[in-house]
């Protein structure tokens, strides 16, 4: 990533409202093509809503959102993604009544931004190959979240947004999830990681920002946000810093 | 794919059609297996909805109704051709459709009840004393200047051939695909690039056109009907009983069920009338509660693929 390249998604003063709730209170920020972001922050902070409205779930009720310099605030989904938009989900999303290749075709044949992809590279990339024609209900927690990334790459993203994916996994599968988002970023993808396991989004993040009550408190290194008085308030508890 | 198309088309929907075709040359009656034809056309346009979207119409018949009346009402004011007057019975259900897509909005009960409510809705539009001019209100219709039981038991057929051949076509195509990611998890078949709306407003228009044509070819068979007979709750009942019993998103499973149930129901009803509702509810409740998806669920819970 070079540092003067011409940023690929800009969110600026977005805010969504849920009835008198704000669970996004004017966020900013910005990424550029192969850059990882990490977005921290307690339970209930905005994060998973930032990407839900990024991703086109949620329509933003004021600020703007823009994707290769085009406002994407309010476009649905699914145009999203064929624009190079996706995501994972904390809960996996898989289609469980299909089989793992069919989740990936549906990926590959409708939300397809380039040139088109064999799904079956894909699944032997993501250890998925042995199991493709199993039923998505059938493999266990693990296996499903790495078929909604599967089911994400398929689209092949410019932009991945990745909400807890994770949560519930071995060092191993840590370490290999670790390494295989590196390599997509290397090769130009843009990533924003949603994440309470720290230690995995040190080894993955050039930045994080740090969010709490739907605000942006803190954007910089991960060993610096360790340091700020206010992001340990607010993880700790009021009684330090 | 289309190899898979086709050794369903081979294996299922042609020896059926082909048997359709022959009986009435050795069975005499020939309003049962016409009935049989429209039982199979419902189910089966059922299954492109329910079984594809996991929408469940409650209110299916209102499309059958639609599609009768279409036909009757150009026959008799505008002394259409019976092939012109079936035009105008799917044109009419497709319409009927367009005008209940905002249902789509619904879920699950909801959408079931809404569904019921609008074909309700139009019964009562259609059998209203005031509009005996146009549909001949409660006084019911009489077509017998087209009546040709010959060539509308073909065209039945026919119809029948044209929805069991969009069933084959969404088990072996990407909309098919599409429409079951749908149904297994919406937000995840937008992330997945599938417009939501715009494929499950495709799948309910198709599932309207096949009862609306089936009722067509009704209002042309049978020529003398009252509103009651075209829009009898209990026909869109059936085709959900009969596609549930033999097993949804399946080509096969909807015509074992119409063959099983329609042909028991048949049976009972000759042999034991009195009996036959407590024989027939029963039959169903002990389906429901040891096989709830279908007798092709017991294949595919072996791994065997069910056409």
């Amino acid at each position: 990533m070079s540092p003067d390249a011409v940023a690929l998604l800009e969110v600026s003063g977005l805010v969504k409202r849920f009835g008198g709730f704000r669970a996004l209170d004017g966020v900013s920020f910005s990424l550029k093509p192969g850059e990882v972001m990490g977005l921290v922050g307690p339970n209930g902070s905005g994060k998973t809503t930032c990407i839900n409205v990024i991703s086109g779930l949620h329509a933003p009720d004021a600020g703007t959102v823009t994707f290769e310099g085009k406002s994407i605030g309010g476009v649905p989904a699914h145009l999203l993604a064929r624009r190079g938009i996706n995501r994972t989900f904390q809960s996996p999303h898989a289609f469980l009544g299909m089989t793992v290749r069919e989740n990936v075709q549906v990926a590959a044949t409708y939300g397809r931004v380039g040139p088109p992809l064999d799904p079956a590279e894909l699944l032997a990339s993501l250890e998925l190959d042995q199991i493709a024609d199993r039923l998505a209900s059938e493999l266990n927690t693990a296996q499903q979240k790495q078929l909604d990334l599967a089911r994400a790459l398929a689209t092949g993203p410019k932009l991945l947004l990745v909400d807890e994916l994770a949560a519930g996994l071995n060092p191993a599968e840590l370490g290999r999830l670790a390494d295989r988002l590196r390599v997509l970023a290397d090769e130009g993808m843009a990533l924003l990681v949603v994440e309470h396991l720290l230690g995995f989004i040190d080894r993955l993040t050039d930045r994080v920002i740090v969010m709490n009550s739907g605000h942006e408190i803190f954007e910089g290194s991960l060993a610096a946000a360790t340091r700020d008085p206010e992001v340990v308030r607010v993880f700790l508890g009021g009684t330090h810093g | 794919m289309p190899n898979r198309a086709f050794r369903d088309f081979a294996l299922v929907a042609l020896p059926l059609l082909a048997a359709l075709a022959v009986l009435p040359f050795v069975y005499s009656n020939q309003l049962l297996l016409f009935n049989f034809i429209l039982f199979l056309t419902l189910a089966q346009g059922l299954n492109i909805i329910y079984g594809f979207t996991g929408f469940l119409p409650f209110g299916y018949v209102g499309f059958y109704g639609a599609g009768a009346y279409g036909f009757a009402i150009s026959v008799m004011h505008w002394h259409f051709p019976p092939a012109a007057a079936l035009a105008v019975a799917g044109g009419t259900a497709l319409l009927f459709g367009l005008v209940l897509t905002p249902l789509l909005r619904l879920s699950g009960a909801y959408f079931a009840i809404a569904n019921m409510a609008a074909a309700q809705a139009l019964y009562q539009i259609v059998s209203n004393p005031a509009l005996e001019n146009v549909t001949r209100g409660p006084y019911g219709v009489s077509l017998s200047g087209v009546y040709a039981p010959g060539p509308s038991y073909a065209t039945a057929l026919a119809v029948l051939a044209g929805t069991l051949g969009v069933v084959i076509w969404l088990r072996n195509s990407n909309f098919g695909l599409s429409l079951r990611a749908i149904r297994e998890d919406r937000i995840s078949a937008a992330m997945a690039g599938v417009s939501v709306v715009r494929s499950r407003t495709i799948a309910w228009l198709l599932s309207a056109l096949a009862a609306g044509l089936a009722g067509g070819v009704f209002a042309w068979h049978i020529s003398v009907f009252y509103p009651e007979a075209a829009f009898d709750f209990s026909i869109g009942i059936f085709a959900i009983v009969f596609t549930l019993f033999g097993g949804a998103a399946t080509l096969a499973g909807p015509i074992f069920g119409v063959i099983i149930l329609y042909g028991i129901y048949n049976m009972i009803g000759i042999a034991v009338p009195q009996y036959f509702q407590l024989i027939y509810g029963g039959l169903i409740v002990v389906l429901a509660l040891f096989l709830p998806n279908g007798l092709t669920s017991l294949l595919t819970k072996r791994g065997i693929r069910v056409p």
